[in-house]
């Protein structure tokens, strides 16, 4: 464990991307293989379930530190971080603990699950006395499931190719599945991550491909012929906005995977039953969405959303929100790796593939030129998408996001947009713990008759005046924290200290004098909220400087936009 | 006790002691203050007439003005204004900072200004006269760290961690640039270092300090003009420079440095990633809280009134633990996040 903290701490410290592979390479070339293996398995993301609950945590560090609730509360509010607070809080050691990171993982944390409250709490009062602030800290995070460093996978595998003098592609395919919650690490496993590439491991079982992903595109459609070259050298498809996956078809059984890595196929029982009719050797790419039978559209992310993290799958669920599989590329073919292939011939062979099954495939979308797919992009929304994905005729289906081998970009259509008044702000987390960063905005109940009507609501607010029913006020509806660059939020934040008017906990209310535009991917009504007004992705697009307050947008206005049927 | 009885009260120009009709460490102008330490948010310039420790002479009077009316104390030595009993005691936090000690009618009341204990046993200010705990009847003190979560570790173990990173810096020949405030921190750093790992260099800001110490009489290291050391031998050394230095000409004249942050706000990872430097060393020249409650305690004050820092929940802790406590909103140091900035930590 101490190893682990201590390669951490230099990954947490670093912000330099060859500093940090060469720490990795470091730890991966000294750590005993079974430390190593579970190294690897936190660093690409792994995360076990939960040991102990968060409510256990806390209240065990509470009386070991001889603090209230209050004052930890106080403390968790400066430092943003659970896991942080507690290693603070805490006395110091008094002792130390040489176990590897395995015993703590496989020996230690795994038993912890589902004992006695009170039996965890002696076990978590007995660690707390041999380890340090930082060790504490990986501890926590470690039995929370909240681990994470800022290193990306890429990373991870490009610093054990290293270490076993690899192609990072190789190991990239080889760690697909590594960090699945089934199957833990172990050193066989882990070994046969940095084998020698004779030892051919690739496709076997039910092991997907790592995922291609897009670019963003984002410039104006004039600018694409320049930019991209003419649209007769681009396959183009709809932007689903559903779940990423991954179909495998091997040795008679289906296996879906998800972006993240995760095993997915139990959920999903309804895509599962048209993919099982498809040939051994057979490894799809799509997307998972709802899309009841005879609907001419997807259902939206919300209804998806449903069919997540379900222990049971009701029939009643499974009718209200039945999910397929929609087919968009073809990364394995009679058992052969058909990735390098130029997109056209995959998109060939997926078509002669699906011919007479009855999985779904993703169409293409014809235009006569850039601007032509413009306009039908306008009509995104109403069709239940997020725009186009633009694949490029001859790319090859790449590893990550890159473009080294190919492009894959994602023309999404603009957010929705209103102006927003700042009301209310609450410091961020991590490291903006301590600096202002998650704002709730409001808008006008009605359109203000000026800015003098608009300027004695504010004068109220500022003399702490409750607005009377009827009467023209601000009404939250959004909150948002990014957006922004570092400078911006800066500025903001001294804003915000500047005009405080009340502070509750955490949270400030200002005198409002910032106009924001929020941009979001969806509204709807929701009688839960205030405003009676939900929106989807909320983010701030820019500081409105040029906006007066009583220019901000409305409830009507912001009526008007779900009327329109926008969602 | 009625407030026209207390000892000490918060006026708008700072505190203020009736009996006595003078300042403590007022921020507008008066006609008598009384001075903790020579720090720019507790020594401000336009005062009538200035009482502070005899060390801390030199410093005041580079800051405030030559011709400034100024009287200094030793530790200890006592004076009286207006029936009222005055004596300055060591607050360990710069040199030549004190605790301000104020006598009347048999009753005793002490203002701290700024002070540094640590909750581990023994670790003092070595660059100036450590802490003294002074009884009384009222403690006003500070809570820059009043939160659980800070609590300073052994000093030794954090210069060794220092030592260690430029020990590192030098041997791949990349200079380091050590960050920390120029009056008190900048000094204390310079004391723990180890100079057999190469030169130290002081920033300009530093060195007009240094000269402070070594006049009283502190021992530090020798420093040289980043401009003294030759191209080759500046990959070996570490510079000490004010944090405003970093992304400064003057910091590009070292080349491609590591840069590290001293400052107790160091402690925490959020912290340590704003401030947008490679390292960050929790090393602070005030109380962690511990060290607050170590030095409430030695005092056997029954009332505590608490100032800039974390206030509520000092004064809500202290309640809990029985004691008489309240707030006093002064214009020291600032809202916890900016103070790691602007002023010594």
């Amino acid at each position: 464990m101490k190893a682990f903290a201590a390669l951490f701490n230099t990954l947490d410290a670093s912000t330099s991307t060859s500093h940090k592979v060469e720490a990795m390479q470091r730890y991966f070339a000294e750590a005993p293989q079974e430390d190593a293996a579970w190294a690897a398995y936190f660093l690409a993301g792994g995360r076990p379930r939960q040991a102990v609950p968060t409510a256990v945590l806390r209240r065990t560090a509470c009386e070991v530190a001889g603090i209230d609730d209050w004052l930890f509360d106080a403390c968790y509010q400066a430092v943003g971080d659970l896991a942080e607070t507690i290693a603070h809080v805490l006395p110091p050691a008094e002792a130390s603990d040489d176990a590897g990171l395995a015993v703590w993982a496989e020996e230690r944390l795994a038993p912890l699950r589902g004992q006695a409250p009170e039996a965890q709490a002696d076990v978590l009062r007995a660690w707390w006395r041999v380890l340090d602030a930082p060790q504490r800290f990986l501890l926590t995070k470690l039995i929370g499931g909240g681990f994470r460093v800022g290193v990306s996978k890429l990373l991870v595998q490009r610093a054990l190719a290293q270490v076993a003098g690899l192609d990072a592609k190789l190991v990239a395919q080889r760690m697909m599945g590594y960090t699945d919650a089934r199957t833990p690490p172990s050193p066989e496993r882990y070994a046969a991550l940095l084998a020698p590439a004779t030892q051919q491991a690739a496709a076997h079982g039910g092991h997907p491909y790592p995922f291609f992903l897009a670019h963003a595109l984002d410039a104006p459609v004039e600018t694409f012929d320049e930019r991209i070259g003419p649209c007769g050298n681009w396959l183009v498809e709809w932007k689903y906005d559903g779940i990423r996956a991954q179909a495998v078809k091997r040795g008679g059984v289906v296996w879906l995977w998800s972006r993240g890595e995760e095993l997915v196929s139990e959920g999903f029982p309804d895509a599962l039953a048209p993919l099982a009719a498809l040939p051994d050797g057979t490894v799809l790419d799509g997307e998972l969405l709802v899309w009841p039978e005879g609907a001419d559209q997807p259902a939206p992310f919300a209804l998806l959303q449903k069919r997540l993290n379900r222990k049971t799958l009701g029939k009643k669920l499974l009718s209200e929100a039945p999910v397929r599989f929609v087919a968009y590329d073809l990364l394995e073919d009679g058992g052969g790796d058909v990735r390098a292939m130029p997109q056209h011939e995959r998109r060939s062979r997926l078509e002669a593939r699906l011919r007479g099954s009855a999985v779904a495939l993703s169409p293409l979308v014809q235009a006569g030129d850039w601007p032509a797919y413009a306009g039908l992009r306008a009509a995104s929304r109403e069709r239940g998408v997020e725009g186009f994905m633009l694949k490029h005729r001859t790319s090859a289906y790449g590893s990550g996001r890159t473009k080294a081998d190919g492009t894959w970009w994602k023309w999404k259509i603009e957010p929705m947009t209103a102006d927003a008044v700042l009301i209310y702000a609450q410091a961020g987390h991590g490291r903006r713990a301590s600096v202002y960063t998650d704002y709730t905005f409001a808008v006008w109940s009605r359109a203000p008759a000026g800015a003098d009507e608009a300027q004695a609501v504010i004068d109220a607010i500022a003399r702490r005046e409750p607005a009377t029913d009827g009467a023209l006020q601000l009404v939250p509806f959004a909150k948002a924290y990014s957006g922004l660059t570092d400078e911006e939020f800066k500025r903001v934040d001294r804003a915000i200290r500047a005009t405080t008017l009340e502070k509750f906990g955490p949270v400030r209310s200002v005198k409002p004098t910032m106009v924001f535009e929020l941009g979001f991917e969806g509204i709807q009504k929701s009688p839960r909220h205030k405003s009676g007004i939900a929106v989807r992705f909320p983010r701030m697009l820019r500081i409105r400087d040029d906006k007066p307050l009583h220019e901000a947008d409305t409830l009507p206005t912001l009526a008007a936009l779900i009327a329109s049927g926008v969602s | 006790m009625s407030a026209e009885q207390d000892l000490i009260v918060l006026r708008p120009e700072g505190l203020y002691c009736p009996a006595g009709d003078f300042h403590i460490d007022p921020w507008r102008p008066v006609a008598r203050a009384v001075l903790t330490h020579a720090h720019a948010d507790h020594a401000r310039v336009g005062h009538g007439a200035y009482l502070a420790t005899a060390i801390s002479q030199g410093v005041l009077r580079a800051r405030l003005g030559a011709d400034i009316s100024l009287q200094g104390l030793v530790y200890g030595e006592s004076v009286a204004i207006n029936g009222v009993r005055i004596s300055l005691h060591p607050a360990g936090h710069v040199l030549g900072s004190a605790q301000v000690r104020v006598e009347h009618a048999g009753r005793v009341w002490v203002a701290s200004g700024d002070y540094f204990v640590s909750g581990v046993d023994g670790d003092v200010n070595a660059t100036c006269a450590p802490f003294e705990p002074v009884r009384c009847d009222c403690f006003i003190t500070e809570s820059t760290f009043g939160l659980p979560i800070y609590r300073w570790r052994a000093q030794q173990e954090v210069m060794a961690e220092i030592n260690a990173w430029w020990q590192g810096n030098a041997d791949a020949g990349r200079p380091s640039l050590l960050l920390g405030y120029s009056f008190g921190k900048a000094q204390r750093l310079l004391a723990g270092l180890d100079a057999s790992i190469g030169p130290i260099v002081a920033h300009g800001a530093v060195e007009t300090l240094n000269a402070a110490y070594r006049d009283a009489g502190v021992a530090l290291p020798t420093t040289q003009r980043i401009d003294d050391v030759p191209r080759d031998e500046l990959k070996r050394a570490l510079a000490v420079a004010p944090p405003a230095v970093q992304g400064s000409a003057w910091a590009r004249r070292l080349g491609d440095a590591s840069d590290a942050f001293a400052s107790g706000w160091m402690q925490l990872r959020g912290a340590r990633r704003r401030q947008g430097v490679d390292r960050g060393f929790a090393f602070s020249d005030h109380a962690d809280w511990p060290g607050l409650q170590h030095a409430i305690a030695a005092t056997g004050a029954e009332r505590v009134i608490v100032t800039h820092g974390y206030e509520a929940v000092m004064v809500r802790w202290l309640a809990e633990q029985g004691l008489q406590a309240q707030s006093f909103e002064t214009a020291y140091g600032d809202d916890a996040a900016e103070s790691a900035h602007e002023v010594s930590a």
